[in-house]
């Protein structure tokens, strides 16, 4: 059974007034337990309301949302038990930070769930170390932390809940280089380790094609494409079209193709263009010697 | 959601409202104010509620958009016109639990306090809903200038007007986005009794405040950046200017206006 499954899912905006938009349109997909998806469509495209209804944070105009098969808003007064279980992770996380000490804030989310002392306690610990926070930082405000710092402390926030799927919505925006290389890391080790279900919204191709294995397309309130990911990067024109890119690596491996170079397409990596090209060169190298 | 607020919503449009000075806009609005309150009886009533229809009419403006905004002022109505109903003079008409009288003089008043204030609030949305929010701190700035004899810091005062109603959607969809957080991490705002909410807001205050200090930070640094050092010597990007249709607005006015001072002076005041 998928773990999360949409039925014909529609959003509104401000229905019946002049302001009146369709977010999300007819909807249907479903994620299998375990997955990493990646999914990636230009600003506006209705992807951050497509994933915001997936924790029942918005409620759909119709249609269904379906957690291990169960509708959400079957019962709405038990829809903080599924924002338990799907946790969501926001643009810039470092904005809900409140508490007075980092590890108090990280347990705002176990403390909400009603779990003992000693439980919290654990919960924080964990996500904490998941996300890379040395532990002298969790006595600190979380005002004095690093930007950096700041976002991994919010998304162990998030992480200490212990939720089935986790959703991210471009947790590297904003951060520098090496800051999104470690935090990207800290993500694909906690998915490898607690195997899981992640949701990465991005706008980075680069980050989607080195970590995903399957990437949903929105596009136009709607799910343009659903494959895996290097089915959907061979696809460059047609993501082209809607706005979006494919990694740098990829676009030059096309064009060499196209050059007649005997390279698959789709090639995401600069590893994997490397082993291509390495194997092109040494056929040719025989050929010529 | 916090985003479904109607009250002071900018609705684009091409109307010959939304095509009007603003200022002219404001002091048509004050006149009309004054006249609703002038205006003492059901004739005078009748010509200044059908002005304001009509002039809703010809805004473009959604209806649903204007009940909106009465539906945000019914308690007040309700319970003012519901007061006036047993405060009237004269021979009870219908006596309730012995001591509350309902008069003839009751009921009229009770029809016209519900009507005024509805009137009222539906003349200012006009204004709001067919002015952008700059054009009408730009209006006041200017309609304000004569107390500038006063010393009174106008343009500081229309600057912070400005500002104030630049950031009313931003801090809007802010707490939007911050509530979302927070109840992403299970926060219960629902339930609970009077303390537990109090205490439930918190999570949404710190971070909202946080935020706001650090949007008015930037945008200071942002405006120093640009020189900005108050109204001295400052000149206009736009400037405003009167033209026919502003007269022939101001005609129209001037007519109900006289249409409803003579209403009141020939005809009996039904109300004081």
């Amino acid at each position: 059974m998928p773990i999360l499954e949409t039925k014909d899912l529609c959003y509104v905006y401000g229905a019946k007034t002049p302001f009146e938009k369709t977010a999300v349109k007819d909807v249907n997909l479903s994620i299998e337990e375990g997955e990493f998806v990646g999914v990636i469509g230009h600003t506006g495209s209705g992807k951050s309301t497509l994933v915001q209804m997936f924790n029942g944070l918005l409620r759909p105009t119709s249609g269904q949302v379906l957690l291990r098969g169960q509708d959400i808003w079957k019962d709405p007064k038990k829809i903080r038990a599924v924002r338990f279980q799907v946790g969501m992770v926001f643009q810039y996380p470092e904005h809900q930070l409140f508490e007075e000490t980092v590890a108090k804030d990280i347990a705002f989310g176990p403390k909400n769930m009603g779990l003992t002392e000693s439980e919290i306690e654990e919960r924080v610990q964990a996500a904490a170390s998941f996300a890379g926070l040395k532990e002298e930082l969790l006595e600190k405000s979380p005002f004095e932390l690093s930007g950096g710092e700041k976002r991994r402390a919010a998304i162990a926030g998030v992480i200490a809940m212990d939720p089935d799927v986790l959703i991210l919505d471009e947790p590297t925006a904003g951060l520098d280089p090496r800051g999104r290389d470690v935090l990207l890391t800290q993500i694909m080790n906690y998915h490898k380790q607690r195997k899981n279900t992640v949701l990465l919204v991005s706008h980075s191709m680069e980050d989607i094609a080195r970590i995903a294995d399957r990437v949903l397309v929105v596009n136009d309130a709607g799910i343009a494409m659903f494959d895996n990911t290097r089915s959907i990067f061979a696809r460059g024109k047609e993501l082209e079209q809607m706005g979006l890119q494919v990694p740098q690596i990829t676009k030059i491996m096309m064009k060499l193709r196209e050059k007649g170079f005997p390279l698959p397409c789709g090639v995401l990596t600069v590893d994997q263009a490397l082993r291509e090209l390495l194997q092109i060169m040494g056929k040719e190298g025989k050929k010529h010697g | 959601m916090v985003r479904d607020i109607a009250l002071g919503q900018y609705i684009p449009g091409k109307s010959v409202l939304h095509r009007m000075d603003a200022r002219v806009k404001i002091v048509l609005l004050l006149v009309y104010i004054v006249l609703i309150f002038v205006g003492s009886n059901f004739a005078a009533l009748l010509l200044t509620t059908a002005s304001v229809f009509f002039i809703m009419g010809i805004s473009g403006v959604p209806i649903k958009m204007y009940l909106k905004s009465l539906k945000m002022i019914l308690f007040i109505v309700i319970f003012t016109s519901l007061l006036n109903l047993f405060y009237g003079q004269g021979e009870p008409l219908v006596t309730l639990f012995g001591f509350m009288n309902i008069t003839q003089a009751g009921i009229n008043n009770s029809i016209f306090v519900a009507v005024r204030i509805a009137t009222l609030i539906l003349a200012s949305s006009v204004l709001t809903f067919t002015t952008s929010p700059t054009d009408l701190t730009d209006a006041l700035e200017r309609l304000m200038k004569p107390l500038k004899v006063f010393h009174i810091k106008v343009h500081e005062i229309a600057m912070m007007m400005t500002i104030a109603l630049r950031f009313v959607p931003t801090l809007l969809e802010e707490t939007d986005k911050i509530m979302s957080a927070q109840k992403a991490r299970g926060a219960d705002m629902e339930s609970g009794g009077l303390m537990q909410r109090i205490k439930a807001l918190l999570p949404i205050l710190i971070p909202l405040f946080v935020s706001s200090f650090r949007r008015a930070g930037d945008l200071a640094m942002a405006m120093e950046c640009r020189c900005y050092r108050g109204g001295e010597g400052r000149t206009r990007m736009t400037s405003m200017h009167m033209g026919k249709l502003d007269v022939k607005v101001i005609i129209f006015s001037a007519v109900i206006c006289a249409g409803v001072i003579v209403c009141s002076l020939l005809l009996p005041a039904t109300v004081r």
